[in-house]
């Protein structure tokens, strides 16, 4: 058990931030705190894709072709999650963008940023 | 397999939209209105070129193509087969339908057409993509661009709903990629066929079943099954009239898409039978969703809300289908699945549609409100009580087709609470569908102008008490087909909430050209019902490849 938390620490603190990610998106009143709760959440994920890259290849270096150094001899991570992650670095980016601008729309349309204040406001109107 | 111009039609049809989506909006700076153009020319292409790759996928079998010329291993591929194909056809003919509309009707200005191009692009590519991480991306696309459409509804209420949406869309997106993540780390491909093969060889079987697990998750978010649906009624509510058709039909049809795609494709059938609980699992939700749906679009008054909750029910058939199939490995529920989403697709579209051409003239958004509609309107109210007897599932529209294929295929399976799970949720569609056509048909309209009796204020603004009621008089007994201007002022009638179609325009008229459009869609509703077999035929190859 110790062994395997030692070999494989990274996809646990990967779920802790999951975890800490999707609670904050529930619980957390404040608009702009619940993007950064979805975006903790992702990056989370995208953490675990790279993680996962280098502990199936034991002491795997950073996937980048050596200019020295004899084929078979460096060991390289497997260079596909982090280019897939990169693209959904961006999907992320763009998600985050579009979530900020509502965000500043409902502030400027109730004047409040707390989800509790907003539904009373709705419900008032 | 194909040779020439059929190849590239796949890259094509996704990359053309996202192309000219960049062109309204460029084009804009220059001149005023380009963007209903270019988005018409560019649908009405991206119709054309997929009726031409159905042609050749029916001829010839599935279509690829290896994007860059990497091998699938590491490369994207995209594929047609008869059951993307299907959704392709599905996608931009009901974009031009709905584009056509909003030529009078709907939301107008160049930003809207460049988000209804990249939704468009985004769910061609979910439809057509091989890969699974790319169809992440094109989910989280065609999302962006539904976040975008729901939020350009006048109301403050509609960036609400779409924050709802975009935190319980991405979370829901996420929750597919760790699936992904999971299937990934215990084969290391991401090629849907490549995985069909890695998968039941795999050592680490816990994985790929977590992995499945949170796809289910993910999937049942995005196509807004109980109770992770809450997002969708209120989006669908809050988008702009012309944008609900689009995002009601498509959206969500998109991603039951692509979740049967990954049962039968990447999963397979027999793999996914032998999985410990993932029948049941499917089945429960899809179950529990049409009976949820229906019930709560029966105590909706909103008219669009009903129609919102109605499709969480409808979907619920598609997903419980799929449990069908895990369940009893049964080809006649996944043709009803195929059949029904395209079906089901269409029939939104059109009931929407109806709802906003009713919205655009009269205001009225309640039930109660549709009172002597037929009267008014005898042709929008005739092709919505079309539209609502298909979405009964009354023979011979093409609502009965795929609740047919999908009932036959529980009983066939000896899944005898699904079947009754079936008929019980037809019966509570016609309670729903039934209340508006009760409205519709036989309360006359006096009923409807006290129902809305409640703001004499807003009829102070269309020109005084006297003038307004005298409006409505000349509305009850016009026959629908001339407009007098007093019927166009009754229209801003704010009891439905002012401007909530999203468009700020000034008092429009519907037009013939609208109302056409959604008379096409019955039609089309009941000539897909006489083609049932055909789509059975057509799907043929597809079901002997995936079932053996």
């Amino acid at each position: 058990m110790i062994e395997l938390l030692a070999s494989r620490y990274t996809y646990v603190l990967m779920f802790v931030l999951l975890g800490i990610g999707i609670y904050m998106t529930i619980a957390s009143e404040n608009l702009v705190k619940k993007l950064i709760g979805v975006n903790l959440f992702q990056t989370a994920i995208f953490l675990f894709f790279i993680s996962m890259a280098y502990i199936d290849v034991e002491g795997a270096s950073a996937p980048i072709v050596p200019h020295h150094g004899e084929p078979g001899e460096v060991m390289v991570a497997s260079p596909l999650p982090q280019v897939i992650v990169l693209t959904a670095i961006v999907v992320g980016i763009a998600l985050t963008a579009v979530g900020l601008a509502l965000i500043i729309r409902i502030y400027s349309e109730y004047g409040t940023l707390r989800e509790d204040t907003l539904r009373e406001v709705r419900a008032d109107e | 397999m194909n040779s020439g111009l059929v190849d590239l039609l796949p890259p094509l049809l996704i990359v053309a939209p996202i192309l000219a989506a960049t062109l309204p909006i460029a084009l804009g700076l220059r001149f005023d209105r380009t963007g209903w153009s270019v988005a018409a020319i560019t649908t009405a292409g991206l119709f054309a070129a997929a009726g031409y790759l159905a042609s050749a996928v029916h001829a010839g079998g599935r279509v690829t193509h290896t994007l860059g010329g990497y091998p699938r291993t590491y490369g994207i591929q995209l594929v047609a087969d008869q059951f993307s194909i299907l959704v392709v056809l599905l996608v931009t003919g009901v974009a031009t339908g709905v584009l056509a509309y909003t030529r009078r009707g709907g939301p107008r200005g160049n930003t809207f057409y460049t988000a209804y191009l990249l939704l468009v692009g985004g769910l061609l590519g979910i439809s057509l993509t091989g890969d699974v991480f790319n169809l992440f991306v094109f989910l989280e696309i065609s999302s962006l661009a539904t976040y975008a459409l729901v939020s350009s509804g006048d109301g403050p209420e509609s960036a609400v709903a779409a924050l709802k949406y975009l935190i319980l869309g991405t979370v829901a997106a996420s929750m597919y990629l760790i699936g992904v993540a999971f299937v990934f780390m215990a084969t290391g491909t991401l090629n849907m066929v490549e995985l069909a093969e890695a998968i039941p060889n795999a050592e680490r079987q816990t994985l790929i079943q977590t992995g499945f697990a949170f796809i289910v998750v993910g999937f049942a978010t995005k196509v807004a099954q109980w109770p992770l649906h809450s997002w969708q009624p209120s989006a669908y509510e809050q988008a702009p009239d012309g944008a609900t058709p689009l995002i009601a039909a498509l959206v969500s049809t998109a991603s039951a898409y692509a979740f049967g795609r990954l049962i039968v494709t990447v999963f397979e059938v027999d793999y996914l039978a032998s999985m410990p609980r993932a029948a049941s699992i499917v089945l429960t939700v899809g179950c529990v969703s049409v009976l949820a749906g229906t019930v709560l679009a029966v105590i909706q008054r909103e008219v669009k809300r009903m129609l919102a909750y109605s499709s969480v029910s409808q979907f619920g058939l598609v997903i419980t289908a799929y449990g069908v199939v895990i369940a009893g490995g049964s080809e006649t529920a996944f043709t009803g699945a195929a059949i029904h989403l395209v079906g089901h697709g269409i029939l939104k579209a059109g009931l929407f549609l109806s709802a906003a051409i009713v919205a655009t003239s009269y205001g009225a958004r309640t039930v109660d409100e549709y009172a002597g509609l037929a009267k008014r309107r005898p042709v929008v109210a005739g092709a919505m009580a079309v539209l609502l007897f298909a979405l009964v599932g009354v023979p011979p529209a093409v609502g009965f087709v795929g609740k047919w294929y999908i009932a036959l295929g529980a009983v066939e399976a000896e899944l005898w609470p699904v079947a009754a799970v079936i008929f019980l949720s037809t019966m509570l569609t016609l309670a729903y569908a039934a209340r508006l056509l009760e409205k519709m048909y036989f309360t006359p309209a006096a009923g409807a102008a006290s129902a809305r009796g409640h703001g004499p204020d807003t009829v102070a603004t269309d020109g005084g008490d006297e003038n307004g009621d005298k409006g409505r008089e000349d509305l009850a007994s016009d026959d629908g087909a001339v407009e007098t201007p007093l019927a166009a002022g009754v229209s801003y009638d704010p009891t439905g909430g002012p401007g909530r179609d999203g468009s700020g325009r000034s008092p429009d008229p519907v037009s013939n050209g609208m109302v056409a459009v959604i008379v096409v869609a019955a039609i089309v509703a009941v000539a897909l019902g006489f083609a049932g077999g055909t789509f059975a035929d057509f799907l043929e190859p597809f079901l002997t490849e995936v079932f053996n």
